[in-house]
């Protein structure tokens, strides 16, 4: 069987090689997961698992030593010492709006203009992006699509990354408008002579002000007859309904007190901070209001030369431990590619104090939560899409994260990508001569 | 000193580093595309080198900024033309306003100057690098040599100069305390000791200032406090810029205790007018005033030998003198008069009164109190009526006063005037004149003069020099992390724990292993020691240190990229002993690294290799007989694909193959020549390349795609030399076959892809390919985040590729010390090795492992536990550093906005 398998995969490979994997086709049985340990992704874990899914929907999941069920009519998949998890989220991430960096010509995050909410990723979403299916061997199967640069860069979107198109893809269309927070350090322009070290923005409260007056601009409009139609007013409404949440980027102390006090000020319904890098030194404040984090890349170096060294591996516990909600967010250098190591920043938080199903919870059910997508997304819970893997060990560390069954709505989804086509083909290549 | 009359006579003060009448070109923009050729003909061949410019051709006399020397107490200058890297000759001035340059001009030629720094005038890029300047002066050095030997047919007045200069006193502008050491690097093999402008930092590590044995010229600005009210902006502040604050003005007494020849300069402050607060500074923190004055006369004198005419006050030498009221570095002492060259200058009539006291006087019936203090030139009052005090003005000259002080009622901006003349008694007389207009006649009689209240206001002055003399201990690095006493070789025991050898005896359970004098002792169950100290790492994992292949932490600069070979520059000229990142990759308990050039060009910089002995300085940080290593560099970043610039050849791949044809034939013709006996140019390019040719150094080759991988090899091959290593190789795997049997290592990134189009089709199963192909095989970062978890990086070979997990551990420890050539002495645990170990928390692949301990040659220059009793001591000292400079705001001390400290993450395209 296995070998049967090699060759139908190799002569799969000469044919569609350097295309992207075709998407699976909808689910037509119903597949049982057997034997496996579920991580939920809410903090709790069943060791001896059975899970029943049918068009797409996840039907069951009991502990299967306790309950017995007939699966005679379904598929199923044995997997005894095995571990099943929800689909892995990542949010703030630009996959598919950016194919090559330093290829101009396929850079489509950061439109021109300072505020623009409605600019939005969805429709450059490129749903055969090659770093996209990369994603998946990895177990990150959804994204939340988001545009970058300027004070309010856009309007972001969630897709799913199995798909033809990005209206296949979409999840949730539009779910949120990004704002950059003005910093409060700028650099010296060194083409100027100056010193090109980080000094006081001087500029700070004129910034904050103007993005203010924006704000008070667009409930004007919302008031008034809107006989002309103002498209960035208009994209921004959907922050006093609570239809579109408020993204605030920003990372230091102050800028952070600032940010919620803005989102109060304005009205706006829904708040979370990306980045955040000091939201540990406000999280009773962030607490308090309820307002959630997006945190930073976890593998990165600290801020300042004299933070601990491990500050960004420890951030989320502590964090966690104040009772805030908190996600992961890849966004930094190649944070593309980068992003399928979603699960090793969710395992380094273990190594630096979180249990390993709380660190699995910054990658699912929060996530979802955060995003508004958890009435379908981020746990492995009866009526929720069937969006989840099967891994031959645990999933959050590099040694044991090892794919064997994927699904997203049910559909199975290939593992192969660009990658591993040219890793058959060369491992072949050498084999053969051998 | 001599005294007479209360008045005291000092010789006049020598500033020896100035551009005095010569200012700074300014600097040009750019053009559009880089140059590459000088600007000239007839001149060496690089614009940044000019030793035929001669400060006396540009020089102008400026009167005004001679008085602000003047009135500062200095009567000569030393001064050149501060651009370029080498700049020629300068000259001895004396401030002598009256005369003519004929009587001024003290010699015209008083020195040569050297820098680090490219000219202002000429956008020629090379080099762009301090290493590239470094490399540059070498060879300047050996043509000039080769040129004096008359082997050069054509004309180089460039060169002619710097032999002709060769007589005069050598001074360099080096500006830190690391750079101090590269000129005098420089220096040393050519014979040359230069006098080195430091930066005031040389207190850090003084041992290897001393050891210079150079003649320093200390430039004295102090930083001011930083203004740290806003407590949020307050934590951006970093440890070694406060202690920067704290402990700079120590550094001329820590020069003068070790007893290192200096001269204080007047180089970096704003205007000479700032010179004596620092200078009193510097005293306060220590320095002994006969030092200063030395600093400032005799030193200054001899460095240039001139002693014979200036410096000092004896029979023969010039008439430059200072009268003062008392001590010349007291603080309330009068500067009356400078001499220079026999022409008087007046600071202050020496006749004016000094009215300084206190004074009483009543007006429209209160009672007032008026203390006169400050500078006898620059007076202050203070005036009290009921205990309230007033804000008050006051101008003196000429024996008459005028007074201003606010009245009672402060929610208005009225003054009462006063202008009094001042008799023989220092009593006041005059009138006083109200807000509305009326006048009265006014007296104050001075109650106690200002050598009565001395003693108070001393007392007053100690509580200041208290607060400013408790200077902050210094650790090695100066700097957050820093140990205040350097770790040392310990004798320890590991027990029961599970030992990753890398040696046939693959991974042993339950095993101790005992390291001692720096060395792996023994490797065994129930091993023993009594001078031992005895870890219990039951449950812990202990593998050889992490090796880094490609690394660009610990440097100054990376990048050459002025030309498209580079291969004269080294990076172990610039390592950077001070890079927070080498504590924080022991923390990812990393041990040695190749710090690599970086990619501008084909041709790079040869690298250093070092072990990450945090504490050290720079030279101890590089192996002993370190292998010799270079970098070269394939594919988009030699090419310029992705700058703004391209003017370069090469352009292309094809072009790259050419330079390397181009480039190793004449290094052989070169080698054959010098071979021959017969005499040739030194061409410290050539001989580099040379060594690649003789198997002596090794090419660690950054490449991408597998053409220019295959070809490169072929190259190689047709000059009978191997390609050591290639780095990165993301096509590695298309071509592994083909490098095994060549025998390149391939030392490349776990998983990275996607960021240009040559890493399109780079996979993260590459190294399992190359691997199994038979090529020796190390995962690196070439990023200062991804170096600390490299054990996390190495694991990822079981995930892609399905690699064991010994073998995937080799990947970062003993495969890349094999591809460095130290795997004799690292990379393995072995007894006789090096004693370069982690102990980990965990599985050393587990993304839950931690490293408790990293441990070089004995030490234990990372643990976990003494990492948090740092972070306490950190916390500590910065709070009492912040109150101290709060204490010096409310004191009125000039205060500098808060500035962020911000460490480049460096890569091979980082400049």
């Amino acid at each position: 069987m296995k070998n049967i398998q090699f060759i139908i995969l190799t002569v799969l490979c000469a044919t569609f090689a350097f295309s992207q994997q075709t998407p699976a086709p909808k689910q037509n049985k119903t597949i049982a997961i057997m034997g496996g340990t579920a991580h939920i992704g809410n903090g709790e874990q069943i060791k001896n698992s059975l899970i029943i899914f049918k068009d797409g929907k996840i039907e069951t999941v009991v502990d299967a030593t306790t309950v017995k069920l007939d699966i005679s009519n379904m598929e199923v998949i044995n997997a005894n010492g095995k571990h099943v998890y929800p689909g892995f989220i990542v949010p703030n991430s630009t996959l598919g709006l950016v194919e090559i960096d330093a290829v101009r010509a396929t850079n489509d995050d950061d439109e021109i203009g300072g505020i623009i909410p409605h600019v939005r990723s969805l429709i450059a979403y490129n749903a055969e992006s090659k770093i996209v299916e990369s994603m998946r061997p990895n177990g990150v199967l959804l994204g939340q699509i988001t545009p970058r640069g300027g004070r309010i860069s856009g309007t972001s979107s969630i897709v799913q990354f199995d798909a033809w198109n990005w209206e296949d893809a979409a999840v949730k269309t539009d779910d949120g408008i990004h704002m950059n927070w003005p910093s409060s350090f700028t650099r010296g322009r060194r083409w100027l002579g100056e010193d090109p070290g980080l000094k006081l923005n001087e500029k700070y409260s004129e910034q904050v002000a103007e993005v203010t007056s924006f704000f008070n601009e667009t409930k004007a409009y919302a008031e008034g007859k809107k006989s002309l139609v103002n498209l960035p007013y208009k994209a921004t409404q959907g922050l006093f309904d609570g239809s579109k949440k408020l993204y605030i980027h920003v990372d230091n102390e102050k800028g952070i007190i600032d940010a919620i006090h803005f989102a109060k000020d304005n009205k706006v319904k829904y708040m979370v901070i990306v980045g955040g890098a000091e939201t540990y030194k406000v999280a009773d404040l962030l607490k308090q209001n309820n307002i959630a984090v997006l945190l930073q890349r976890v593998h990165s170096r600290p801020d300042n030369e004299d933070d601990d060294y491990d500050l960004p591996f420890k951030m989320a516990k502590l964090l966690v431990d104040k009772g805030v909600l908190v996600a992961l967010e890849p966004s930094g250098q190649m944070e593309r590619m980068n992003s399928r190591n979603l699960p090793f920043y969710a395992g380094t938080t273990v190594a630096h104090g979180l249990s390993k199903e709380q660190a699995l919870q910054l990658i699912t059910s929060n996530t979802a939560k955060i995003l508004g997508i958890d009435k379908d997304y981020g746990t492995l819970e009866s009526g929720k899409s069937a969006t989840l893997f099967i891994s031959e060990g645990d999933a959050l560390d590099m040694r044991t994260n090892q794919l064997t069954h994927v699904f997203i709505d049910g559909r199975s989804i290939s593992l192969e990508t660009h990658q591993t086509e040219l890793w058959h083909r060369y491992e072949d290549k050498f084999n053969s001569k051998q | 000193m001599l005294i007479s009359l209360a008045r005291v006579f000092t010789p006049s003060f020598i500033d020896i580093y100035s551009d005095f009448g010569v200012e700074k070109p300014k600097r040009q923009s750019g053009g559009r595309s880089a140059q590459y050729e000088p600007t000239r003909t007839g001149y060496y061949w690089n614009d940044h080198v000019m030793p035929e410019n001669n400060a006396i051709e540009k020089f102008n006399y400026d009167s005004e900024a001679a008085d602000d020397y003047i009135k500062a107490g200095f009567g000569v200058v030393n001064t050149h033309i501060q651009d370029r890297i080498v700049r020629g000759s300068g000259s001895l001035i004396a401030l002598n306003n009256e005369g003519g340059n004929d009587k001024r001009v003290l010699e015209a030629k008083s020195g040569q100057y050297f820098s680090f720094s490219r000219s202002n005038t000429s956008n020629q890029s090379y080099p762009s690098s301090i290493m590239g300047s470094m490399a540059l002066l070498r060879q300047m050095y050996y043509d000039a040599d080769w040129y004096a030997k008359g082997n050069i047919k054509t004309k180089d007045l460039s060169l002619e100069a710097l032999n002709s200069n060769k007589g005069l006193v050598q001074i360099f502008e080096a500006g830190s305390r690391l750079n101090d050491l590269r000129a005098d690097k420089v220096g040393d093999l050519f014979n040359i000791q230069y006098v080195i402008l430091g930066g005031g930092d040389e207190f850090e590590r003084i041992d290897d200032i001393k050891a210079m044995n150079a003649s320093m010229i200390i430039p004295i600005n102090f930083p001011d406090a930083y203004d740290v009210e806003n407590a949020y902006l307050a934590e951006s502040l970093s440890l070694e810029d406060m202690r920067a604050w704290n402990q700079k003005p120590s550094n001329p007494k820590v020069l003068s205790d070790n007893n290192i020849v200096f001269a204080l300069t007047t180089h970096d402050l704003k205007s000479p007018k700032e010179f004596k607060g620092n200078l009193m500074k510097a005293i306060k923190y220590g320095l002994s005033k006969d030092k200063a004055l030395a600093a400032l006369t005799n030193l200054p004198a001899q460095i240039l030998g001139k002693s014979d005419k200036i410096g000092s006050l004896k029979n023969g030498t010039q008439a430059n003198f200072l009268i003062t009221s008392g001590d010349i570095f007291d603080e309330k002492t009068v500067l009356y008069e400078n001499w220079v060259q026999g022409a008087k200058n007046v600071i202050e009539d020496m006749g004016k009164k000094d009215i300084r006291g206190t004074y009483d006087f009543s007006l429209a019936g209160e009672s007032y109190e008026m203390k006169i203090k400050g500078e006898l030139s620059k007076l202050k009052t203070e005036i009290t009526s009921d205990g309230k005090t007033r804000g008050s003005k006051i101008t003196y000259s000429d024996d008459w006063v005028n007074i201003a002080f606010t009245t009672q009622d402060s929610t208005k901006q009225e003054f009462v005037r006063i202008v009094a003349n001042v008799d023989a008694n220092k009593n006041l007389n005059g009138k006083a004149m109200f807000p509305k207009g009326m006048e009265t006649s006014f007296f104050a009689k001075q109650k106690e003069s200002a050598s009565d209240t001395k003693k108070e206001d001393d007392d007053e002055e100690k509580d200041k020099e208290d607060a400013v003399e408790k200077v902050s201990t210094i650790s090695y690095p100066n700097k957050a992390y820093g140990f205040k006493e350097l770790p040392k070789a310990e004798t320890i025991l590991f027990k029961n724990t599970t030992v990753w050898t890398n040696e046939k005896e693959g991974i042993l359970e339950n095993t101790d292993v005992l390291i001692k004098n720096g060395k792996i002792a023994q490797v065994g169950k129930n091993l023993s020691d009594g001078s031992a100290k005895v870890i219990d790492a039951t449950g812990k994992h202990m593998t050889a240190g992490v090796i880094d292949e490609h690394s660009h932490i610990a440097a100054s600069s990376i990048n050459e990229g002025g030309q498209n070979s580079s291969a004269e520059v080294s990076i172990e000229d610039v390592v950077d002993d001070t890079d927070i990142d080498i504590y924080r990759n022991l923390a990812g308990g990393v041990t040695s690294i190749q710090i690599l050039h970086g990619s501008a060009n084909p041709i790079g910089g040869r690298s250093a290799i070092i072990k990450l002995k945090w504490g050290e300085a720079a030279n101890n940080l590089i192996y002993n007989n370190s292998p010799k290593f270079i970098k070269f560099a394939l594919g988009e970043n030699v090419k310029q694909s992705n700058w703004d610039s391209n003017s370069r050849f090469p352009q292309t791949r094809m072009g790259v193959e050419q330079l390397y044809i181009d480039y190793f034939t004449r290094a052989k013709e070169y080698d054959a020549l010098k071979k021959s006996g017969k005499p040739y140019r030194k061409d410290i390019e050539m001989e580099t390349l040379a060594e690649i040719l003789n198997k002596e150094r090794f090419i660690s080759c950054h490449s991408y795609v597998q053409s220019e991988i295959n070809m490169l090899m072929k190259v190689a091959e047709q000059f009978n030399f191997n390609i050591n290593t290639f780095t990165h190789i993301l096509e590695g795997y298309k071509v592994a076959d083909k490098m095994a049997k060549h025998g390149a290592g391939g030392s490349t990134f776990s998983d990275w892809w996607a960021y240009k189009y040559e890493v399109n089709d780079a996979i993260p199963y590459n190294a399992a390919i190359m691997h199994n192909a038979g090529v020796t095989v190390a995962i690196n970062s070439d990023d200062g985040e991804m170096s600390r978890r490299l054990n996390q990086e190495a694991a990822k070979s079981v995930k892609y590729g399905g690699l064991s997990e010994e073998e995937a551990w080799k990947f970062v420890t003993l495969n890349p010390a094999k591809l460095l050539h130290i795997d004799d002495r690292v990379g393995s645990i072995k007894v006789g090795k090096d004693a370069d170990v982690v102990l980990w928390s965990d599985h050393p692949l587990s993304i839950y492992a931690k490293a408790e301990k990293t441990i070089i040659e004995g030490v234990t220059y990372f643990d976990l536990k003494r990492d948090e009793q740092m972070r306490d001591a950190i916390k500590t000292e910065k709070s009492e550093l912040i109150n101290d400079m709060l204490k010096a705001k409310n004191k009125g001390l000039k205060t500098q906005p808060i500035k962020k400290k911000e460490k480049e993450l460096m890569h091979c395209d980082s400049e």
